[in-house]
């Protein structure tokens, strides 16, 4: 499945939700199904530190794809970054920084990416392009 | 002693509470970030605009005349309300975070030096920790921080040892914003005093919750924000005593603080000008003074006593919640509940809130250190004013119970 159809799908999901109470209830699941965080990977290095949540992310890279693990302390940042995860996680360097990731939008969450806001959703998505920035650019070196 | 109108006719005055976030009725429990505004406060403000606007004590004409006429009365309001001795003690600043700095700034350039000491609380707000670790940075001199027990309540004997012949200040605060334990800044207060030592009584989130004496404290110093007494933004206030204030330099330089200009020597202007160089707030003072005026028309003593039900409403219903953990259970507190349930995340209990229309604060309040004595990142705070309702104290409980069990 392509990232835009992924996309599509998860805008799916979360359109036969009525109400807010529901959709919380729904990112609350997917957040307790993101697999454990390896112990090891919790270092300040790998923290992405937002006011009120922390959220942790791993990037690994292996035969041109980055595989990205994430974890947070609070549940609901921990439903959105799996969102992240599903979406961006298994992907090439340059399919990640050539995609828009307008279901956010679509799925209610977009008051979350204001920069005012505290959840880090903004800086998890910077960081994971830092991330595909920084592959994709050593992969070409070597 | 009641409070002179009925709670339908308070709620009447303050036209934010009638709106709906999220399709709900607004609960506001924010109330100590900031209160909101009777139109009693907004209506000031806005007459004031229409009829009334020119710079305070600088024209000869009508209209300056006028608002500088009344920018005075309003520091006669405040002075008043805290019954400071007198009117040129108390200085208009831009909120609480100013005043501190405007003492830490110049007191310390003053009267701390190298080696010396400053005390303050484990319980005190950033603005009451930060500015002192500056003036120490500054001076070479050493904070020293008096501990608190696990209920919330500052430790005198540790406090009384800690006093030595280095310390040149004290700053604590009246009442904890996460804990709202009221401390005996009387005491505190007496027994700096014995060693001749001076006191700032941070009052931000003191002087809305009933009276405040400082002539009755004693303190050297008391400083507040407007907006958290149901006033505007943007206008604060420091109390200090005048034989101290005559002796501290001014800690900003411009118009209206100097007596007189010559490219060789200026010459200060007497208080409270002296402290207060440039265009002040002038429309905020004013406007504070009228949110002080509300407070007073309806009876100090009558506010405070309503909060303590909503209060005790509030920690009763919380309690009722599976796993639910109070920070701050001192004997004398405010209106201010901060809690934690289970392994529940505060953030996400306040997003959870926030959808049901509660307004709560989450994280750590600007009290990073407290935070740490309990070893957490941070929790809820419900922070309650008079113009809350039973009612709504039932949904913040209902509301917590709802958020517990989708996270449990």
């Amino acid at each position: 499945m392509t990232i835009n159809e992924l996309q599509d799908q998860i805008i799916e999901e979360f359109a036969q939700f009525g109400d807010w109470m529901e959709r919380y209830e729904y990112l609350i699941e997917m957040g307790r199904e993101l697999p454990p965080f390896e112990e090891t990977h919790r270092r300040p290095d790998f923290l992405i530190e937002g006011c009120q949540s922390r959220v942790w992310l791993y990037p690994s890279f292996n035969d041109g794809v980055i595989t990205f693990e994430a974890d947070s302390d609070a549940l609901i940042t921990r439903g959105i970054v799996a969102l992240l995860v599903r979406v961006l996680s298994g992907r090439t360097p340059d399919e990640i920084l050539g995609t828009d990731l307008w279901f956010i939008d679509r799925i209610g969450l977009k008051e979350n990416l204001s920069p005012t806001r505290s959840n880090g959703l903004l800086a998890m998505i910077k960081q994971m392009r830092l991330y595909a920035l920084a592959y994709k650019s050593k992969a070409e070196q070597s | 002693m009641p409070l002179s109108k009925s709670i339908e006719a308070i709620r009447a005055d303050f036209p934010i509470l009638a709106i709906t976030v999220h399709g709900k009725p607004l609960v506001y429990l924010d109330n100590g970030a900031t209160t909101q505004k009777p139109l009693q406060v907004i209506q000031t403000m806005d007459e004031l605009y229409r009829t009334a606007n020119a710079n305070v004590h600088r024209g000869v004409h009508c209209l300056s005349d006028m608002v500088s006429e009344r920018y005075e009365a309003a520091r006669e309001t405040v002075r008043a309300f805290i019954n400071a001795p007198r009117r040129e003690e108390v200085i208009f600043t831009a909120n609480t975070t100013a005043s501190i700095n405007a003492v830490a700034f110049s007191f310390g350039e003053r009267f701390v030096g190298e080696g010396d000491e400053i005390i303050i609380s484990g319980m005190e707000h950033h603005a009451n920790i930060v500015p002192w670790q500056m003036l120490c940075e500054r001076k070479g001199s050493k904070l020293k921080v008096i501990p608190f027990s696990d209920e919330g309540v500052l430790d005198l004997e540790a406090y009384r040892n800690m006093i030595s012949g280095r310390t040149r200040i004290v700053a604590v605060t009246h009442v904890s914003n996460v804990l709202g334990t009221v401390n005996p800044v009387k005491e505190i207060v007496a027994e700096a005093h014995r060693h001749g030592i001076p006191v700032l009584v941070d009052g931000a989130q003191g002087v809305q919750h009933g009276t405040v004496d400082v002539t009755d404290i004693g303190c050297d110093f008391y400083v507040f924000s407007g907006h958290k007494v149901y006033g505007p933004n943007g206008i604060g206030v420091l109390y200090g005593r005048a034989e101290l204030l005559n002796e501290m330099p001014p800690y900003q330089g411009g118009g209206d603080m100097v007596a007189n200009v010559t490219f060789e020597k200026t010459t200060y202007n007497e208080l409270p000008f002296k402290f207060e160089a440039g265009t002040t707030n002038f429309t905020g003072a004013i406007g504070m003074a009228a949110a002080l005026d509300y407070l007073t028309g309806l009876g100090r003593e009558a506010v405070a006593e309503r909060e303590q039900a909503l209060l005790a409403q509030a920690t009763a219903g919380l309690s009722t919640i599976d796993g639910m953990r109070i920070y701050g259970t001192a004997p004398h507190k405010v209106s201010v509940v901060s809690f934690l349930t289970g392994k529940i995340h505060q953030y996400d209990a306040g997003m959870i809130l926030d959808k049901m229309g509660i307004a709560v604060r989450t994280g750590t309040h600007c009290a990073q250190p407290l935070m740490e004595r309990y070893g957490i990142s941070g929790n809820i705070r419900a922070s309650i004013a008079f113009y809350n309702t039973e009612e709504e104290i039932e949904a913040l409980v209902n509301g917590v119970r709802k958020a517990t069990e989708m996270l449990a």
